[in-house]
């Protein structure tokens, strides 16, 4: 179906609208959200069974011909990240029906998260970059206003920091832009690459990458730019920053995958290794600030950090093996990383704290949900048979092909720092008796209880599945990176000819 | 006039980064406002200055006799203009609702949730 690429962008931007016209009606609104992720989350499985034989579908908006009119590019790492943004969608909506006050759904929820994952879906679907910029422009009005609303003083500290940082690297990408049409005359990515390619320009292409590499490395977290996220990121409900956790800051890094394989690799000694020494350094101080938290949300958005570095580790290597372990990872930390924060928003929801030294004993009232949250975590830290000991496995084999010995000793040293995160976090909320009996806040039928728990048992399964079927999944990763690695097949099926 | 514009867009950063590392939340809205700017004047620079008529063909040609100005990066700037003027509305709203709850201008006093 030649319409299928736009679908990701119109399916949420009609939910939003619709939720508008029923603005005073919130369970419609939920349900109008809840529909139009789970047909998001089915085009995007329609998307992915397209790029399956590796073919990369591109979609010219009105038939104005590749480097001209708006293209929308659609190939297997692209088709992934779509399928998650899908499912991530469909289990806040899930989650947000159960677990989110009534204010905050009166203040218009429903309609922002769907906004928010139309920029979302367009910057993975955007073949060149002005229409990146303007995705990027859309998903973050609406997280602002996500991040901001309810309106509490620490929502409102954090937003600042997070707005001003983020409008000063929108300004970089602009900037950046603006000197790369200068010089090559388009802004279609693939024509960009091809001009990049045959003429050098030298310096000039280096100046942009850094200010490409500075502007996306803000948006995703990357050392030493990250500071605005621990200090904004766990300040809104869990909904809203298991969102955020699972595809805003992935965003950036796939900003960051797509500018990095396509346009910028004139000179991948100096580029990919500043992204590599980068990586590093963005796990080691991501985990070590972890291991002074004593507060579950902040622990788990201080690791957000300390996985960009492994996701960006893999561009950094820059070999086919190392970004198939960049997309296994991809995978694996949307999915846990989201999950995560949905079930510590869970135990808000019954405790009401997300202190660490006041919580304690709930694997005796809740051994399911502990259940749930120790195998998530597990698989943060990289247990096997979970999702992310194959990422990392793929990662570290990838880092010892290439004999860069010090990333691997950084990789399994933060490793073992997260499996000590994860353990305090187990230790002090679920094992540890409570140092005085908390009352259940709210307690939920058994029936609702189900259902709210839903979509964090379904992202656990799929971490489960992940490992177990770890072979297919490593096999559509090793696709993805394929086509990454030999940008001729994304140039051909843009532009065509030779 | 190349030369004049790049200087008045080295102004516009250097301004811009000053007011935003300054402690006042007006003067740092102002510094994004000047940012912005700066950079839509980047993309105009850098997207060539050159005196041409508007880039439509008249009856029956099929060429242009004259090179016509390039309006892909005018095309730019104006969604670029009106994205940071929301932006920026909000930002305002934002630093206006932070200034009501908190009861300050003053950036360094939001530490809040810094630790």
């Amino acid at each position: 179906m030649i319409l299928l690429p736009v679908l990701p962008i119109i399916l949420p931007l009609a939910g939003a609208i619709l939720c508008m016209f029923a603005r005073r009606n919130l369970v419609a609104q939920k349900l109008i959200s809840i529909l139009s992720s789970a047909l998001m989350f089915g085009v995007s499985i329609a998307l992915l069974s397209e790029v399956r034989n590796g073919d990369i579908v591109v979609m010219n908006v009105g038939q104005w011909a590749a480097p001209f009119g708006i293209t929308l590019v659609v190939d297997m790492l692209a088709a992934i990240l779509l399928v998650l943004s899908g499912l991530m969608a469909l289990s806040v909506s899930i989650y947000a029906y159960f677990g989110l006050d009534q204010d905050r759904v009166r203040f218009g929820f429903f309609p922002l998260l769907l906004i928010m994952m139309v920029g979302v879906n367009g910057a993975f679907v955007a073949g060149d970059l002005f229409n990146l910029y303007v995705w990027f422009e859309v998903l973050l009005t609406a997280s602002f206003i996500l991040l901001a609303l309810g309106g509490e003083r620490p929502q409102l500290e954090g937003s600042i920091k997070y707005v001003t940082l983020n409008l000063l690297s929108s300004a970089l990408f602009l900037a950046g832009i603006g000197i790369l049409y200068g010089m090559a005359g388009t802004l279609n990515m693939a024509q960009l690459a091809r001009v990049v390619q045959e003429d050098g320009h030298g310096g000039l292409v280096m100046m942009v990458a850094i200010m490409f590499l500075m502007g996306f490395g803000i948006k995703a977290g990357m050392f030493p730019l990250y500071f605005w996220l621990p200090a904004s990121y766990p300040t809104p409900p869990a909904a809203v920053t298991a969102l955020f956790s699972g595809l805003l800051t992935k965003v950036g890094a796939y900003a960051l995958i797509r500018m990095f394989t396509l346009v910028f690799i004139t000179d991948p000694e100096f580029l990919h290794g500043l992204i590599l020494a980068g990586a590093g350094l963005t796990m080691v101080s991501g985990v070590l600030a972890a291991a002074s938290h004593y507060e579950m949300r902040k622990i788990l958005a201080v690791h957000i950090v300390s996985q960009i570095g492994y996701v960006l580790m893999g561009l950094g290597l820059f070999s086919k093996l190392a970004l198939t372990g960049t997309v296994i990872y991809l995978i694996h930390v949307i999915i846990v990383k989201t999950n995560l924060f949905l079930l510590a928003g869970a135990v808000h929801r019954l405790k009401g704290s997300y202190d660490l030294k006041k919580l304690g004993g709930l694997y005796k009232e809740r051994p399911g949900l502990s259940i749930l949250f120790f195998l998530s975590a597990m698989s943060l830290a990289g247990l096997p048979p979970l999702s992310g000991f194959f990422a990392k496995l793929t990662l570290i084999i990838a880092a010892l092909r290439a004999e860069s010995w010090l990333i691997v000793g950084v990789a399994l040293g933060v490793s073992l720092l997260t499996l000590y995160s994860m353990t305090k976090i187990w230790a002090y909320v679920f094992w540890k008796p409570a140092p005085e009996p908390l009352p259940d806040l709210d307690p939920m039928p058994k029936g609702k209880w189900f259902l709210f728990l839903l979509p964090m048992m379904t992202l656990t399964v799929i971490t489960i599945a992940i490992g177990v079927f770890a072979g297919s999944v490593f096999d559509y990763a090793e696709m993805a990176a394929g086509q990454l690695m030999d940008p001729s097949g994304y140039i051909q099926a843009v532009l065509g000819g030779e | 006039m190349e030369v004049v514009l790049a200087i008045v867009i080295g102004v516009l950063y250097a301004g811009g980064l000053y007011l935003m590392m300054r402690p006042n939340l007006i003067q740092l809205i102002i510094g994004l406002g000047l940012l912005s700017h700066g950079a839509n004047l980047l993309i105009f620079t850098a997207g060539g200055l050159r005196k041409g008529g508007a880039p439509i063909l008249a009856d029956g040609e099929k060429v242009f006799t004259i090179l016509p100005a390039d309006p892909l990066p005018q095309a730019l700037i104006l969604t670029a203009i009106v994205i940071s003027f929301a932006v920026t509305a909000f930002a305002l709203v934002l630093f206006l609702r932070t200034y009501q709850t908190v009861g300050t201008a003053d950036v360094d006093e939001l530490k809040g949730t810094d630790t």
